[in-house]
């Protein structure tokens, strides 16, 4: 049985909060970056989630604080935004692995697309949260699929066919012609 | 493997999340499927694309500031009395609460709706106090604060100017209240802290509750719902209710 909760008050807690916490903030900050798709909003999540970390420290019990941290911004972006009006409609996707395209994307055409970083920005930017969050926790925290698993409370086997949709997803946005193409 | 099987598996495998076998079976398919390796290839550019550092974004140096500054410090009450002679006696008051009030949330079963906004209001109100996150925007100025909500909520707060009665407006910020945005006031009397929260319901809980030291005031008015919370006398509060919902709101007469 977990003893009772205690908060942290003194300067150890903090020292330790500091030491072990805050030095992800770089990764919570572009999780709810990423997620939020603006400034204001992700340093609002990001706030919000510390605050909470720092009231939970005392129930953390060790493991990855990076970890940790991130699982809380991501419940921390949810709330916020189940509190703001609804999400807009290209947010609701079908699971279906595929729409139209049968070819598998052209190696070429996707690199120099690729390349401009501002259209990735942009085609990552318009994906569902549910795509943006797997690819950003893969590709730019370099978490591992155990990670992601913990954090998004998925199992390993749906990280994978999550991740494998997302990024179909995202290479049939890059070879949209027009950025507008969105349903 | 066939096609379809490798289509997921390939980004597995280019995670380096397979196990040997799934590993050898994959690299098996690619040597003899061009389609597949196309594919590969593809996911494996974009995935170096996406390491790309220009797309990486650090948190700014303000944000890690102003939370820098709203952890409590080593010497929390020390420190707030020398920045906010007010709160000193509130915050250590707070951080003795938080103990009590985490694990009383931690023990107990959940409590039925009411009860729950309740606990979550004061903790909200506490948690101001103990974060020094009690103003997203200082100002005792109605027409100030007000529009500081706008664009941050999808609706209108009512602000109202209340210093003739005794509680000063020391500003406003955005809290979270059963999974909602909301607005809360932040008024004085004396040496103690008012929060008010509000947000449009039409039917909330009313009426008036003691727990843990604070008394927490709730009520309806024009469709919203308003909670207030203060470790304050309870005549006061109670008198901050009175003035609160027979004083004039902001824009609802010219500012001059």
């Amino acid at each position: 049985m977990d003893l009772p909760f205690s908060t942290p008050a003194g300067p150890d807690a903090r020292s330790a909060f500091e030491a072990s916490v805050m030095r992800h903030l770089d990764a919570a900050y572009g999780l709810a970056r990423w997620l939020a798709r603006n400034e204001q909003d992700a340093e609002d999540v990001v706030q919000e989630a510390v605050l909470r970390a720092y009231r939970f420290f005392g129930g953390f019990r060790g493991g990855d604080a990076r970890v940790w941290l991130l699982a809380i911004v991501r419940n921390t972006f949810y709330t916020l935004r189940a509190a703001a009006p609804a999400p807009s409609a290209h947010d609701a996707f079908d699971e279906t692995l595929h729409g139209g395209e049968d070819g598998a994307p052209d190696p070429e055409t996707l690199l120099a697309r690729a390349a401009d970083a501002e259209r990735l920005r942009a085609a990552l930017a318009r994906l569902p949260a549910e795509y943006r969050e797997v690819l950003v926790l893969r590709e730019f925290e370099e978490c591992s699929y155990k990670e992601i698993a913990a954090i998004t409370q998925l199992k390993i086997g749906t990280v994978m066919s999550r991740l494998a949709r997302a990024r179909e997803r995202l290479a049939r946005c890059l070879l949209e012609p027009a950025a507008e193409a969105s349903p | 493997m066939n096609c379809e099987e490798a289509r997921v598996l390939l980004h597995a495998y280019l995670d380096d999340e397979l196990d040997a076998a799934a590993s050898l079976a994959m690299a098996q398919h690619l040597a003899g499927c061009a389609g597949c390796t196309q594919r590969y290839r593809g996911h494996a550019r974009l995935q170096q694309a996406l390491r790309d550092p220009a797309l990486r974004v650090s948190a700014p140096a303000a944000l890690r500031a102003r939370l820098a500054a709203r952890l409590p410090a080593p010497q929390p009450a020390a420190r707030a009395a020398r920045r906010w002679p007010a709160l000193a006696a509130a915050l250590a008051a707070a951080l003795a609460l938080t103990v009590t009030l985490a694990t009383w949330q931690t023990l107990r079963p959940r409590a039925p709706a009411g009860d729950a906004l309740v606990a979550e209001a004061v903790s909200g109100h506490v948690r101001a106090l103990l974060a020094e996150h009690l103003l997203d925007v200082p100002s005792s100025d109605q027409h100030t604060v007000k529009p500081w909500f706008d664009g941050r909520l999808d609706y209108a707060p009512q602000v109202k100017d209340l210093v003739a009665e005794g509680f000063p407006l020391a500003g406003g910020r955005l809290d979270v209240l059963d999974g909602r945005r909301v607005a809360a006031l932040v008024y004085r009397r004396h040496r103690h802290v008012i929060n008010l929260y509000q947000w449009p319901a039409a039917d909330g809980e009313t009426g008036t509750r003691e727990r843990d030291g604070y008394r927490v005031v709730q009520w309806n008015e024009d469709g919203m719902h308003y909670l207030a919370v203060s470790d304050a006398a309870a005549a006061d509060l109670d008198a901050f209710v009175r003035a609160f919902r027979g004083a004039s709101a902001a824009g609802a007469e010219p500012a001059r």
